[in-house]
């Protein structure tokens, strides 16, 4: 039975936080569509805010995956990731193309730790 | 003939969302391969993926879960990141009024950036469209690619070198959709901001650069709208 189970539950803190982050993010969608009607739309106080969450929160998760101040800052300006962040950043501004931007940074990445740095 | 016309506008959702899937597909991907990278199987990633199913707070809960980050942070980062969801709900909202209350609430589950996006964009365009129709195809299509590519990300992900550094797929992912957010001064100085106090919050305990940089991004946000009106 305790093999049974530890199957199912093998990660329980995963899980804990799966359901909760579900249940949070539904509630979030479900808000207005379920709201409307009692409501007269969004108040600008919510809204203003709201505009500015995408670019501040994307840009918070990617930057400290492409640039670190530690050991050096010099040291990560010559980095693979920031060089492959740079051209995968250009790909996008240029295109909009998820895919051509994921492949484009993979590929520069690879170039700079198997080739150039190699 | 009811029966062909209602098909139409599901399958018009469904062929409208067809060409985003190269860029959902692999990010799907990714979403399976930084499961493995986190040390969690199938089972998790398929149980975030159906409930969850918001690609960019799945990985940053996984990578946070994979670094160990206390509970409270990984689900309060994830949930920041899909507050932008309150407005979408909010501005389609008004389409889907009409409908009874189970089936908002299962419309509600399939809210994603493009479903929104798409059929906001098509009920503006052409009112004669049944929304609910068009809605489900294309973000019905979405949950589907979405589903298969993290079982395949799950898949492939284990059986791949870590010197590919496949995981560095992430942030590109997030690039790729952080560069058409910043789409005017207002929204580009919330980016920069977010990004750049991130970077040297990035030492803080309980991974809270994250949060720091993303609030004061949003700040630097208002800031400049309020000073340039």
């Amino acid at each position: 039975m305790t093999d049974a189970l530890a199957g199912v539950v093998a990660s329980p803190r995963a899980w804990v936080a799966i359901v909760v982050i579900g249940v949070v993010t539904y509630g979030i969608r479900l808000s207005f569509i379920h709201l409307f009607g009692r409501i007269d739309g969004v108040p600008t106080r919510v809204q203003r805010p709201l505009r500015y969450v995408p670019p501040a929160v994307l840009a918070a998760l990617v930057l400290p995956d492409l640039v670190t101040l530690r050991p050096s800052v010099a040291a990560t300006l010559l980095d693979e990731r920031l060089i492959a962040g740079a051209v995968a950043g250009a790909v996008a501004w240029r295109t909009e193309n998820v895919f051509a931007t994921i492949a484009t940074g993979m590929v520069t990445l690879w170039l700079f730790r198997f080739v150039v740095f190699a | 003939m009811a029966r062909s016309v209602l098909d139409e506008d599901l399958l018009a959702g469904v062929r409208d969302v067809s060409p985003l899937m190269l860029g959902i597909a692999p990010f799907a991907l990714v979403a399976g391969i930084a499961t493995v990278d986190a040390g969690l199987g199938l089972a998790e990633a398929v149980g975030m993926s159906v409930i969850v199913f918001a690609g960019a707070s799945q990985l940053a809960a996984l990578e946070l879960l994979g670094e160990n980050a206390p509970l409270a942070v990984v689900v309060g980062t994830a949930v920041v990141i899909n507050l932008r969801m309150l407005m979408y709900s909010a501005s389609i909202a008004p389409h889907f009024a009409d409908y009874g209350r189970r089936l908002r609430a299962g419309l509600a589950y399939l809210l994603t950036d493009q479903a929104y996006a798409l059929s906001v964009a098509e009920f503006d365009e052409n009112p004669d469209r049944s929304r609910w129709r068009y809605y489900l195809g294309a973000a019905a299509s979405l949950w589907i690619v979405w589903q298969i590519g993290t079982v395949a990300g799950v898949v492939l992900g284990a059986g791949v070198p870590d010197a590919w550094g496949l995981t560095f797929a992430v942030p590109l992912v997030f690039l790729a959709l952080l560069v058409p957010a910043m789409k005017d001064r207002p929204t580009t100085v919330a980016g920069v901001a977010g990004g750049t106090v991130a970077v040297v919050a990035a030492g803080l305990p309980l991974n809270l650069g994250l949060l720091v940089g993303a609030l004061c991004g949003i700040a630097a946000g208002l800031v400049t709208e309020v000073t340039a009106s």
